[in-house]
């Protein structure tokens, strides 16, 4: 039986009892135990079951590379899955066994998680002698040290020592290491986990081995466990795992292993599969079965018996509860792998050790660097019947999966690793990557070493998605941004959409309003009356200089430079390719200044593009840019009742047609703060934007709320916004153009002037490609049943019913119900679509098509009628 | 009531989340982006990147080769030595650009590592430091005071910084 000793264990303290329930039973153990060692000191040997086919599987091993020991943590935390041998039992602690598959559950509480940035001239991964070395050689020069480790203790000699200027974290596991030295730790300091960014100068991996076993006939019943696992529980938590134990090897380390079981009262045989002893005088040899192997072994629920064979075939079988297994030591190196440290196979250690290629910040030492222990070259016990030499335990496959994945013409160990599944469940292949590698080799007659484990990647250990995402979720997802006037609108009713990371007014619904009735009534209350928008994500740059005129007329299609004072102009800039890129409209504030407005979503765009062009092609223009987007809102009112509301509001700026033309800009006050307005117009109808400083935007916008309510003003969202532009046959760069579509392309010729000299884009422009009649240009589209809306982003075709495959010729951009037209309508990209004005075209959905009429784009007041009001 | 009582800042309404993690808003400081040669500006400005200086009541802090924010101070004798020999300059109002908010509780620097990469350590973040960085995934400038770390966000990103800020303050 697996029992507690009376003395002995360095992790745990005596003094300090603890209870945990295991599947419903309620167990004794000590704090410093983990799971495990509180499991096997009640000697619950089994109690898993494997993942596919379902067989009783035990503690295998002593850490993160457990492959059978899985378990749910329901209190005091919760964990869908998690390796027993590396949880730490708290009083409390529930756990229920898992077969491999964790299941997240409704309503549990989650650890609270926490990012850190962390600047450090040393990270040093592993608390072995080695790395303890490391830190406290570099910690006595003066260097900030990071030393992590992913067990609960450090394991290096003097753990009880902590040197000054070294950072110890415990239970800490580096998931990757990334360029310059950054790595990502995770640490599990439950209740709360983190999640630490380390950027160090220098990184050392001191990761130490990991003990791989020997595969034979039942090598996963419970009772089976490496070597150094169980050597780990009898000194760290004074477990004895067996009392008639079997070691099993091919290597000196496990030798000792023998000794120290002996020596803790248990009854010992010891089988070493090599002919002879490869070392002279070995330590305690006594009784060794040398040349022998195990070909099996028995017992439903826990093992009973070990089954021997001998070097001249004989048998022999030996009554045991414990099956210690070591056939050699691998170097932990999936750090170095994956960020690509070369290996070479070394030959008397049987195992890849790190050899060069490395970046020059990292290195690696003691056991990882390959001054392991191992000897042993011996990999599987050779049998007829391969098909219980489990290899992979987590993933139940076998020499014979092995066997069939090369049988089927795989060669390479990736090929077979992905044929099998063999190393992709939770412990990653720690144990049987190594083991598949060497095993392929063997049956492909090459030599030992010929192929080495697959491709290492980060995260070197499972993490949860929600340690990564840390604070980064639910309201905290992403950064919001949103207006001086938000708050009001949220106190107002208004449902919200994203644009960008923009939180925008999408519609104010009253007395139960959908989408639709809203915005019908928000339209015709703008057409008739007034309304006022929110448009103070309106990008907003400040360029001025003696050359601001010269820059902006080779940024934007038209010329800038001639443009007045106190006047403003639309304007559409191009990328490269002579696509549109973005649009707004530029003021002049005066000879060497303009204030230019960018889409709400190239606010950024825009600024960056300004600036790249002044400081790498055109640094003599002696212009300066600054983004004012923040500095401003705008609050702007249309309808026929604008400017009387706005008078209302309070102004000392004549807003008569006489005094105030469109596309002029006044600077003034409005309601008694400083504004600067804008006769502009999205809509079509009489519109004032109206500009003051963020902080000033709610006092603007009540008063004008105020002072509309006689003519009951409404509050308009993006929905009402995008419809009313639409109506007017106004684009929306990003909506009806998707990066293809030249200002020809949307019927906008008039706005490039190529004679002004040269733009960004122009030279495109007169590529044929671009010249093409055929190009998919902006049409409008009257659906002929006016009350169908087609949906944004359908596909058109000129003939329903047409030979399948049929060619698509364009897609609707834009749709709406216009309630001032009575009737749906919609824009649309169309091949050769300026050609086709009064034909029809079919957009083709599951539910039948719906025909279309192709118009020009302008659907409302397309004489300008209203823009004076 | 004048301009300035009809003012509304961006975290008006969050006193009691800033207080929760010792942070103060600093409102309605007045601040001008300033872009000038710096080997023609008539008045000495702080080169070495990534520093800033006081001049009398006023705080200048680089933020690149050409751009500087000036913080606090009233704007006249700037522009007019600017004015005076004619320099090819950019120098504007952007006190509503930006919120801002002291950090000064004890723990603020590992406060602020939570959601910033920069070495804030006191070995490497000294008074007299400012920089350009991300913050919660947020531009923000950053400006060390040595009893308090300064925080200028841009408005509209304020109240989602300082709730995040709230949530995130490290149990250690």
């Amino acid at each position: 039986m697996s029992r507690r000793l009376p003395d002995g264990g360095s992790w745990i303290d005596r003094s300090r009892p603890v209870t945990f329930r295991f599947d419903d039973v309620e167990y004794r153990a000590f704090e410093g135990d983990t799971l495990a060692s509180g499991l096997l000191a009640n000697d619950i040997v089994g109690g898993f079951r494997s993942p596919i086919i379902g067989r009783p599987r035990g503690v295998y091993s002593a850490g993160i590379e457990e492959p059978n020991a899985f378990v749910e943590i329901s209190e005091p935390w919760f964990d869908p899955i998690v390796a027993a041998t590396t949880v730490e039992v708290v009083d409390g602690l529930v756990a229920w066994s898992r077969p491999g598959i964790g299941r997240i559950r409704e309503g549990t509480s989650e650890p609270r998680v926490e990012h850190r940035h962390v600047h450090v001239e040393l990270l040093v991964v592993g608390s072995g002698h080695d790395g303890l070395v490391e830190a406290e050689t570099a910690a006595a020069r003066g260097d900030r040290v990071l030393l992590v480790e992913q067990a609960p203790r450090l394991s290096g000699s003097g753990t009880s020592l902590r040197t000054e200027g070294v950072t110890y974290l415990t239970r800490a596991t580096a998931l990757g290491l990334y360029d310059d030295g950054y790595a990502v730790v995770h640490e599990r300091a439950m209740p709360v986990e983190r999640l630490w960014h380390v950027r160090a100068g220098r990184v050392v991996l001191a990761t130490g081995g990991t003990e791989r076993p020997i595969v034979f006939a039942d090598d996963d019943r419970p009772g089976v466990m490496l070597a150094a696992a169980a050597d780990g529980y009898l000194h760290r938590f004074g477990v004895r795992y067996g009392e008639r134990v079997v070691v099993f090897t091919a290597g000196t380390p496990a030798y000792s292993v023998a000794t120290t079981f002996r020596d803790a009262g248990a009854e010992v045989t010891l089988v070493d599969a090599r002919p002879t002893p490869a070392v002279k005088g070995e330590i305690d040899a006594r009784g060794a079965l040398v040349g022998w192997t195990v070909v099996g072994t028995e017992g439903d629920d826990r093992l009973r018996a070990v089954h021997l064979e001998g070097p001249g075939r004989e048998r022999r079988t030996v009554e045991a509860d414990a099956l210690l297994v070591s056939g050699g030591w691998n170097p932990n190196i999936a750090l170095w792998r994956a960020i690509g440290g070369g290996v070479r196979f070394d030959r008397e250690r049987a195992c890849f050790v790190p050899d060069g290629g490395g970046p020059p910040w990292l290195s690696v030492v003691g056991a990882a660097a390959g001054e392991v222990r191992g000897d042993s070259s011996y990999w599987f016990v050779p049998a007829d019947d391969y098909s219980r030499h489990f290899v992979d335990l987590q993933r139940d496959q076998t020499i014979a999966d092995i066997a069939g994945a090369l049988d089927a013409g795989l060669t390479s160990v990736e090929h077979v690793k992905r044929a099998t599944y063999i190393g992709t469940a939770i412990d990653q292949g720690r144990i049987s990557g190594a083991l598949t590698a060497e095993i392929v080799n063997h049956l492909l007659g090459a030599d030992p070493g010929a192929q080495g484990p697959t491709s290492a990647r980060p995260p070197a250990m499972p993490v949860p998605y929600a340690v990564l995402a840390g604070p980064y979720r639910g309201e905290l997802l992403d950064p919001v941004r949103t207006t001086p006037i938000h708050e009001w609108h949220v106190e107002h009713g208004a449902l919200f959409e994203n644009v960008g990371q923009w939180r925008r007014p999408w519609y104010f619904p009253r007395d139960g309003e959908d989408l639709d009735r809203a915005v019908a009534r928000e339209c015709l209350t703008v057409r008739s009356s007034v309304g006022v928008l929110d448009a103070s994500t309106l990008g907003k740059i400040e360029v001025v200089g003696p050359d601001a005129g010269t820059f902006l007329d080779r940024m934007y299609t038209n010329r800038m430079s001639n443009l007045k004072v106190g006047h403003i102009r639309y304007g559409l800039m191009l990328g490269l390719d002579g696509m549109v890129a973005d649009d707004g409209v530029a003021m002049r504030v005066a000879d060497d200044r303009f204030f230019v407005t960018t889409t709400t979503s190239g606010a950024a765009m825009v600024l960056d593009r300004f600036e790249e062009w002044l400081q790498t092609e055109w640094p003599e223009l002696r212009v300066y840019c600054t983004s004012v987007t923040e500095q401003w809102a705008d609050v702007a009112i249309a309808g026929p009742k604008a400017r009387a509301v706005l008078s209302a509001a309070g102004t000392d700026i004549d807003l008569e047609p006489g005094a105030f033309a469109f596309m002029t800009f006044r600077d003034g006050t409005i309601a008694g703060v400083p504004a600067r307005v804008a006769r502009v117009s999205f809509t079509g109808e009489l519109s004032f934007e109206v500009m003051v400083a963020g902080w000033h935007a709610r006092h603007v916008w009540e008063a004008v709320i105020a002072a509309g309510e006689p003519f009951g003003i409404t509050p308009y969202g993006t929905e009402t916004m995008h419809v009313l532009r639409a109506e007017k046959g106004f684009v929306i760069v990003g909506q009806d153009t998707d990066g293809t579509v030249t200002p020809h392309d949307l019927g906008m010729d008039w706005i490039v002037n190529p004679s002004k000299g040269d733009f960004v884009g122009r030279r495109s422009l007169s590529r044929s490609d671009t010249r093409r009649p055929d190009r998919k240009q902006l049409v409008g589209l009257l659906p002929e049943d006016p009350q169908t809306l087609l949906p944004e982003g359908a596909q058109l075709v000129f003939e329903d019913a047409g030979e399948i495959p049929i060619v698509t010729v364009g897609h609707v951009t834009s749709s709406y119900r216009s309630a001032s037209l009575g009737r749906t309508f919609a824009f649309a990209l169309l091949a050769g679509g300026h050609d086709r004005t009064g034909s029809t075209v079919f957009a083709p959905l599951p539910e039948g098509a719906i025909a279309a009429t192709v118009t020009e784009p302008v659907f409302y007041d397309p004489e300008g009628t209203r823009r004076d009001g | 009531m004048t301009a300035e009582t009809l003012r509304h800042g961006p975290l008006a309404s969050y006193a009691a989340d800033l207080a929760s993690f010792g942070a103060t808003e600093m409102a309605f400081v007045p601040q001008w982006s300033l872009r000038v040669d710096p080997s023609v500006c008539p008045f000495p400005l702080p080169t070495d990147p990534n520093t800033w200086a006081a001049e009398g009541d006023r705080e200048l802090l680089w933020l690149g080769p050409d751009e500087w924010l000036l913080v606090g101070g009233s704007l006249g004798r700037v522009a007019s030595a600017l004015a005076g020999v004619g320099v090819h300059h950019s120098l504007f109002d952007v006190s509503g650009n930006r919120a801002v908010l002291d950090l000064s509780g004890k723990d603020r620097r590992e406060h602020l590592s939570t959601g910033c990469g920069l070495d804030l350590d006191t070995r490497s973040w000294l008074p007299g430091m400012c920089a350009q960085t991300l913050l919660a995934r947020i531009p923000v400038l950053l400006q060390e005071r040595g009893d308090a770390t300064r925080v200028f966000v841009r408005s509209s990103f304020a109240g989602y910084l300082v709730t995040w800020l709230a949530r995130s303050r490290p149990a250690i």
